[in-house]
């Protein structure tokens, strides 16, 4: 890696500050700070996810080998990695949305905090409620309107519809949807913005108050604002949930993880403190990868 | 620290799903009892029919002793329906050539398609009526109700199902192969014949083929047209049976042994019909263009 | 091939070909633009030929041809009333008991069958539409009516507190066998129509919703039926055009009695089945086949109409929400559904 490369990563990841307060002069693009509204802190601590032995399979082949991860609690963990590293597989399984996939299953330990999600008997519909998921191209309810979505998991354990109120309000204060979209609730989702859109996705697995939240590339196909507020967003999220990220801008994964993990063909190359991979990492293969070199 | 536990899924939830899973299940099953049935009942009580005399004699109409067998309504559904498809396939490909490669999505090409989407809804029996004002009643060709008449009927309907499909088929074909025909020069006649028709064959021999079954199961375009008659002919210019019309009346008699052999014929009706759907997706199967 | 001149025109075809090459291609073009000409001419002339025909009994009995309900062959009084009532009551039995059913069955199909079983199982219930309407008109004649008899009767005696459904005495022949046959004739195509349906909702939507800690039936609910909600409504419009020119079927097993059903099993009459079971018998008579005529019309004109407005709404029904966007050709669009929903980001 260049010098050049070296300093332009450590200057870019000391330019993203953690929210401390609001924005001094224009380094913030947004103006507002988002009202956001503090959900009672869950008994004083954050989720941590571990990953052990885990193995993914689509049909015969076997795609995901013995991986092991440790996603600490509230904070980011992003996994970076060529197309194909098996990224997204492992992260789908995280909330055992990967064997939803004809012919694909798992096997191995995924443990939030002690609960195994991979254990006997464990209801899978009880899992995903536990951890959320945001997709890679923003995928509101077309028949729905913008209340209605971020509602939907709400009305799946039939919340009454004075709470279900006020937490799809506070729900969307809390993505810094409110302003923009109040006075327009009962519109479709889909009438909004690819950004706006994302945020709505995410103010509806909020909604439903998760302990982790997955991200599949959540930015990809977004525009570079747009992108920035939903990193933002997840900077601000993060003191809440542990979130788990796929992504393949490194830049990105530079900002706001706190640990990365690269991965190629399936397995786990390195882990370690954002910083560290990006400016010092130990394995030669992780090293080309952040550097350019290939993929 | 609090740790995670799984929020219990409400047993009504619970139970609403299984529900309703079952009962998608169950609608299936139902969904199916009515054909086993009528396939059961086809074989239990046609095959107990067919024999050498079923084959070899034509019904008789005979109000006592063997009413005969089945042989001028089966071949004449072969003739007319044979005649029939030599009217449509030529013609329904040759519409979706047109809609394809030469309409496309001008204003008289998606009329064009309409009105062929429009066909496939009209009731067989409204295009008998059709027919038989036109040719029967005023007796064009000579005579009143004739197999060609019938044939021609039956044309019809079968028209927009090989249209339709057709044109589905040729779509099919790869812009990029055209293209790069005409691009050698090839003139559009040429790459129609040469290159679009031979690569979108198997679709078009599948869709026709399925008409063609279309074809042989109607009863009411041929009431008005052809009026079935028992004794054998080959003679198109002349009433002819034909097994939906040998079926329908065998219904309608009132003896046993008459409504026994409409059993019969149906089992080789609809034995005919599903050999042309085998067929016709044997043949899909080995297509070259998806 | 003739190239007279090598002019780059910035078009297709760089080269100029002599007129004579290039008469095959428009013989080839005119052809068939003739053909199709041609056919649209015919169904014109027909559609004419038709009104024609059916003049002589409109002018007698004006518009009580179609309201009023007299119809009575024997001295000659031609009002359909009862057989508009009819085709209706058997096409709302066929609509109320099939469509269900079709769309289960796709929900199946296309949801919780196995995916190496999905295509044998389609195949299967697309089968039903392989028998011809003849041969349902048969077994329902000697299977089904004399079969589901006791049956009724239980029904209309133990539901008798129902108006016009139960308290009757059903007869062997009568509108509801004649609806239950039309709804088993409507299935494969209003399933097949569905699971076209089903198919286009995009996956992502269906994730969305599972990850949230819905269960299967919750998913469906959720992200598939509201999406496919329209679509399904045209293909339940589909069958229903098909339920109401069915002929042959109905006839066998309705009962033919010109007659407002005063129960759900009692005989009744259709539009189409009073033109197969009269024509013969109408022939020589003018006022009568006139009569048949015009209840050929005016099943034409009906189902011209259902059929119009149910193909908008498979249009609407399959084209991607997301894009909100219509397809660009309607007929295409029912294949083209899968094409729809392509494209990344």
């Amino acid at each position: 890696m260049t010098p050049d490369e070296t300093t332009k990563t450590t200057s870019e990841a000391s330019d993203r500050q953690p929210t401390d307060g609001p924005a001094s002069g224009s380094t913030r693009p947004l103006a507002q700070v988002p009202d956001v509204s503090v959900r009672p802190a869950r008994g004083g601590g954050g989720h941590a996810v571990k990953v052990r032995g885990l193995n993914a399979y689509y049909g015969d082949l076997h795609s995901i080998k013995g991986v092991d991860l440790d996603c600490p609690a509230n904070e980011v963990t992003a996994l970076i990695g060529p197309s194909g590293s098996g990224k997204s597989t492992v992260v789908r399984c995280i909330n055992r949305m990967h064997e939803e996939i004809p012919g694909a299953r798992a096997e191995g330990s995924v443990t939030l905090d002690e609960l195994d999600v991979y254990g006997p008997g464990v209801d899978v519909t009880s899992v995903r409620r536990l951890i959320g998921m945001v997709f890679q191209k923003p995928n509101p309810f077309p028949t729905m309107s913008i209340f209605d979505n971020v509602a939907a998991g709400l009305r799946l354990t039939g919340t009454k519809s004075d709470d279900l109120r006020e937490l799809v309000h506070r729900s969307l204060r809390g993505v810094g949807l409110w302003d923009e979209v109040k006075d327009r609730l009962n519109e479709p989702g889909i009438g909004l913005s690819g950004g706006q859109q994302q945020r709505l996705c995410i103010a509806r697995t909020v909604a439903v108050e998760p302990e982790v939240i997955l991200m599949d590339e959540p930015a990809s196909a977004l525009d570079p604002v747009s992108t920035l507020k939903v990193e933002e967003l997840i900077d601000e999220l993060k003191e809440r949930y542990t979130i788990v990220i796929v992504t393949h801008n490194m830049q990105q994964a530079a900002r706001i993880a706190d640990s990365t993990v690269f991965m190629l063909d399936g397995e786990v190359i390195e882990v370690g403190p954002t910083n560290d991979i990006f400016t010092n990492p130990k394995d030669e293969r992780t090293e080309r990868y952040v550097s350019g070199k290939f993929g | 620290m609090t740790v995670s536990k799984l929020p219990e899924i409400s047993a009504r939830r619970r139970r609403t799903d299984k529900f309703m899973r079952g009962t998608l299940v169950a609608a299936f099953v139902l969904a199916l009892i009515p054909l086993v049935l009528v396939i059961y009942y086809l074989i239990y009580k046609g095959i107990g029919t067919w024999s050498k005399s079923f084959f070899t004699t034509d019904p008789n109409g005979n109000f006592f002793g063997y009413p005969g067998g089945a042989r001028s309504a089966i071949l004449g559904s072969i003739e007319i329906v044979g005649l029939a498809s030599l009217i449509s396939i030529p013609i329904g490909i040759g519409v979706a050539l047109y809609l394809v490669e030469y309409g496309k999505q001008t204003a008289f090409a998606n009329f064009v398609r309409y009105l062929t989407d429009v066909m496939t809804g009209v009731p067989s029996i409204v295009f008998g009526l059709f027919i038989y004002i036109v040719l029967v009643e005023a007796k064009v060709g000579g005579s009143g109700f004739t197999a060609w008449k019938g044939s021609i009927a039956v044309a019809l309907l079968m028209l927009p199902v090989v249209a339709r499909s057709a044109e589905v088929v040729l779509l099919l074909v790869p812009g990029s192969l055209r293209e790069a025909a005409l691009a050698l020069g090839a003139p559009r006649w040429r790459v129609v014949w040469r290159i679009v028709l031979p690569t979108a064959r198997s679709g078009l021999v599948t869709g026709s083929l399925l008409a063609i079954a279309r074809g042989m199961g109607e009863t009411a375009p041929l009431l008005f047209t052809t009026a079935g008659v028992f004794g054998l002919t080959f003679n198109l210019n002349a009433q002819m049976n034909a097994m939906p019309l040998q079926i329908y009346n065998d219904i309608l008699s009132p003896r046993t042994e008459v409504n026994n052999r409409a059993w019969g014929i149906a089992l080789v009706l609809v034995t005919l019909i599903l050999i042309l759907n085998l067929l016709a997706r044997a043949v899909s199967r080995r297509s070259r263009v998806a | 091939m003739d190239a007279s001149a090598a002019t780059v025109t910035g078009d297709r075809s760089v080269l100029e070909r002599s007129p004579a090459a290039r008469l095959p291609d428009r013989i080839l073009k005119w052809g068939l633009t003739a053909l199709a000409v041609l056919i649209l001419a015919l169904l014109v002339y027909f559609f004419v030929r038709l009104i024609g025909e059916s003049r002589l009994a409109f002018s007698k009995f004006g518009l009580s041809f179609i309201f009023a309900n007299n119809w009575n062959v024997a001295t000659n009084t031609y009002e359909a009333w009862a057989l508009v009532v009819g085709t209706l009551i058997t096409s709302a039995i066929a609509l109320l008991l099939g469509v269900p059913v079709a769309v289960a069955t796709a929900l199946f199909l296309t949801e919780l069958c196995p995916v190496r079983l999905r295509s044998g199982f389609a195949v299967m219930v697309d089968l039903l539409a392989a028998v011809p309407s003849v041969v349902y008109g048969l077994w329902g004649v000697f299977f089904l009516c004399p079969k589901l008899l006791p049956a009724e009767k239980w029904f209309a005696s133990t539901f008798s507190f129902i108006p016009w459904i139960g308290g009757g005495t059903p007869t062997l022949y009568n509108v509801f066998i004649a609806g239950l046959i039309l709804a088993i004739m409507i299935l494969p195509i209003v399933s097949a129509i569905s699971r076209e349906v089903l198919t286009t909702v995009p996956r992502d939507n269906k994730e969305a919703a599972l990850a949230l800690g819905a269960t299967r039936w919750e998913m469906m609910r959720m992200a598939v039926l509201p999406y496919s909600k329209a679509g399904i409504a045209g293909g339940a419009m589909l069958g229903l055009g098909r339920a109401i020119g069915e002929t042959i079927a109905v006839v066998l097993v309705v009962g033919n009695a010109p007659q407002i059903p005063k129960h759900l099993f009692n005989q009744g009459y259709t539009l189409a089945a009073v033109i197969a079971n009269e024509f013969g018998e109408a022939s020589n008579v003018a006022i009568h086949s006139s009569a048949l005529f015009a209840c050929g019309l005016v099943l034409f004109v009906l189902t011209l109409f259902v059929n119009f407005f149910a193909r908008r709404i498979v249009v609407r029904g399959t084209t991607d929400k997301r894009r909100r966007r219509l397809p660009r050709r309607k007929g295409a669009a029912k294949v083209a559904a899968p094409a729809v929903e392509a494209g990344s980001g």
